[in-house]
């Protein structure tokens, strides 16, 4: 990382920190902020985050590793998330899965070279009632067919 | 906001804005937690913890600091009542924060918002900005000299175990969201070791209510035990899945017909950490004495394959164990390997009976209230529909 990139993120960090304040029960909504804007948690990030907080490294990448929603590892600009619990399964998640592998040429798991979409399956959305659901970054999709897959993906930037 | 197609007896009827409040300040604490206990409301998470009894013992602790924290951590398959409630009765939950703020003694309110919602985040904030216009939240509350109270949104991160109390406090508290051993309770140590009421969204939205039009009123409906209605997350194999608002005690049957379910075959309830209840047991009633549920209803129609489901259910678990306590970590993996030796016809029905004890033996020695009731589709699956699963097909009958 470019000294200029580390700087950067500090000072994001220190406004971070200025927000939400210094103590242990900031840590999640600062590192949710991070990963909204990065799509990942750099190992840069934590370590600040934990030298402005007054921990330990490894208490923030004990965090960062628990929860399903912050990652270590970069992703996609945009995160795709199809519901996989079991009425969303019944709606039809299946054939959408295949639908949005095609369209992107990549696995669930994966991202696309271009670092547009990475797929991935999440449990249940709360959207049961009107599935199969796909979440997009913050944006729920409901009712999801493979030919409104394919279309939502064209609309996403 | 607010919607008039939906109809029900306690929570869909009207309610204006600040009226539980307004009828609240007027009155004295213990009036209200009287009328509360009156109406014997329990905690509509699916553990049935008498809510009274939990803000008594709240509003006794001798503390500067108190808290109320709403769990909007709705995860459990099946369930969504939270987020129509969020949407469409913003004013029944945040309400009963207040109120909840007024008689515990609390000055700060929490929302834990689970982070696959955070698309109402903006809204429900706007929404405390007018309460706040309004003098509903903010300082001397409608006047009332030394009322203070405040709400905060805060999100989960896709935590499925953070639904548990003490793994959301963990959570709040900038933790991973494993949890806690108990006592102690979090009514004497909770957030930052500071007397905590953690209470379900549909909980806290049943308060207006209540103090609104009283603790008869509210037992008029349900049954004995189970007191007042409650919401009912629908989905699956039916015309019209949805939200439903019923009386506790009302017949499985009874709510089948309503949403239009055909050849039903089995109807989960409480989730997939909940019960699967065979067509032979449809009369049973929704009720905390019998078949008790946090709101989840999936319906699974002839067509189904119920070994399929149990192993959805069994890989949410996998995923979702928190992997601090060893019965659920590693039971849960177990069982799912035992699913899927059924699924190849590579079993022993001796090691399935195996698998059925190490499920009860998860279910008391587990730490925290996923690891004892993961099991429970497992076992009730595998009772319920052992003639389709064993014999028939081997579980290979329908999709």
């Amino acid at each position: 990382m470019l000294v200029l990139e580390k700087n950067a993120i500090t000072e994001e960090i220190e406004l971070l920190v200025d927000k939400y304040g210094k103590d242990r029960s900031s840590l999640l909504p600062i590192l949710q902020d991070i990963q909204r804007k990065h799509k990942y948690i750099p190992d840069f990030a934590q370590q600040e985050v934990a030298r402005l907080l007054d921990i330990h490294p490894v208490e923030v990448f004990s965090v960062v590793s628990f929860y399903s929603f912050l990652n270590t590892l970069p992703k996609g600009r945009n995160i795709v998330r199809l519901c996989q619990t079991i009425t969303c399964d019944m709606a039809g998640k299946t054939a959408v899965a295949k639908a949005l592998e095609r369209e992107l040429g990549i696995k669930f798991g994966e991202t696309t070279k271009d670092n547009k979409f990475t797929l991935e399956f999440v449990n249940c959305l709360g959207m049961c009632d009107q599935g199969p659901a796909v979440l997009i970054n913050e944006r729920v999709y409901p009712k999801v067919t493979p030919e409104k897959a394919v279309q939502i993906l064209s609309e996403v930037k | 906001m607010e919607t008039d197609k939906r109809k029900g007896v306690v929570l869909f009827s009207e309610y204006n804005r600040g009226e539980g409040i307004k009828k609240a300040i007027a009155q004295s604490r213990e009036d209200i937690l009287f009328e509360i206990r009156e109406s014997k409301l329990k905690g509509r998470g699916g553990a049935g913890f008498p809510t009274a009894t939990k803000w008594m013992m709240v509003a006794a602790a001798n503390s500067e600091e108190k808290y109320i924290i709403c769990n909007a951590d709705e995860g459990e398959p099946g369930t969504f009542k939270d987020r129509v409630l969020l949407l469409e009765y913003p004013q029944l939950v945040f309400d009963g924060m207040v109120i909840a703020g007024y008689v515990i003694g609390a000055k700060k309110g929490i929302i834990y918002l689970r982070g696959e919602y955070e698309y109402m985040k903006k809204s429900l904030e706007d929404y405390l900005e007018t309460m706040e216009k309004d003098n509903l939240l903010g300082k001397d509350i409608l006047g009332k000299k030394g009322l203070n109270f405040e709400i905060e949104i805060r999100m989960g991160s896709g935590a499925y175990v953070c639904g548990e109390e003490t793994a959301l406090i963990e959570s709040l508290e900038g933790n991973r969201g494993e949890a806690r051993n108990r006592p102690p309770f979090p009514v004497t140590t909770g957030y930052l070791g500071k007397p905590t009421t953690v209470n379900n969204v549909e909980t806290l939205a049943s308060i207006p209510h209540i103090v609104d039009k009283g603790g008869v009123w509210f037992k008029k409906h349900g049954t004995d035990k189970s007191t007042g209605s409650k919401l009912f997350s629908v989905s699956g194999d039916c015309e019209k899945p949805g939200v439903y608002e019923l009386p506790w005690g009302s017949k499985i049957s009874e709510l089948l017909d309503l949403v239009g379910a055909k050849n039903t075959k089995a109807v989960q309830v409480g989730g997939a950490s909940g019960n699967c209840i065979p067509k032979s047991q449809f009369q049973r009633t929704l009720a905390y004495e019998d078949a008790a549920t946090g709101g989840s209803i999936m319906i699974f129609n002839e067509s189904r394959n119920m070994l399929h489901v149990l192993k959805n259910f069994m890989e949410f678990f996998v995923e979702e164990s928190c992997g601090q306590c060893t019965p659920c970590r590693i039971g849960n993996v177990k069982l799912l390997e035992g699913v899927k030796m059924i699924e190849k016809k590579e079993f022993t029905f001796a090691y399935i009976n195996q698998l059925k004890d190490l499920g009860r033996t998860m279910q008391v020695a587990s730490k925290c209230g996923l690891g004892q009731s993961s099991p429970n589709s497992f076992i009730s699956i595998l009772e319920n529909f052992k003639e389709e699963i064993f014999n028939g097909n081997g579980g290979h009958n329908g999709k």
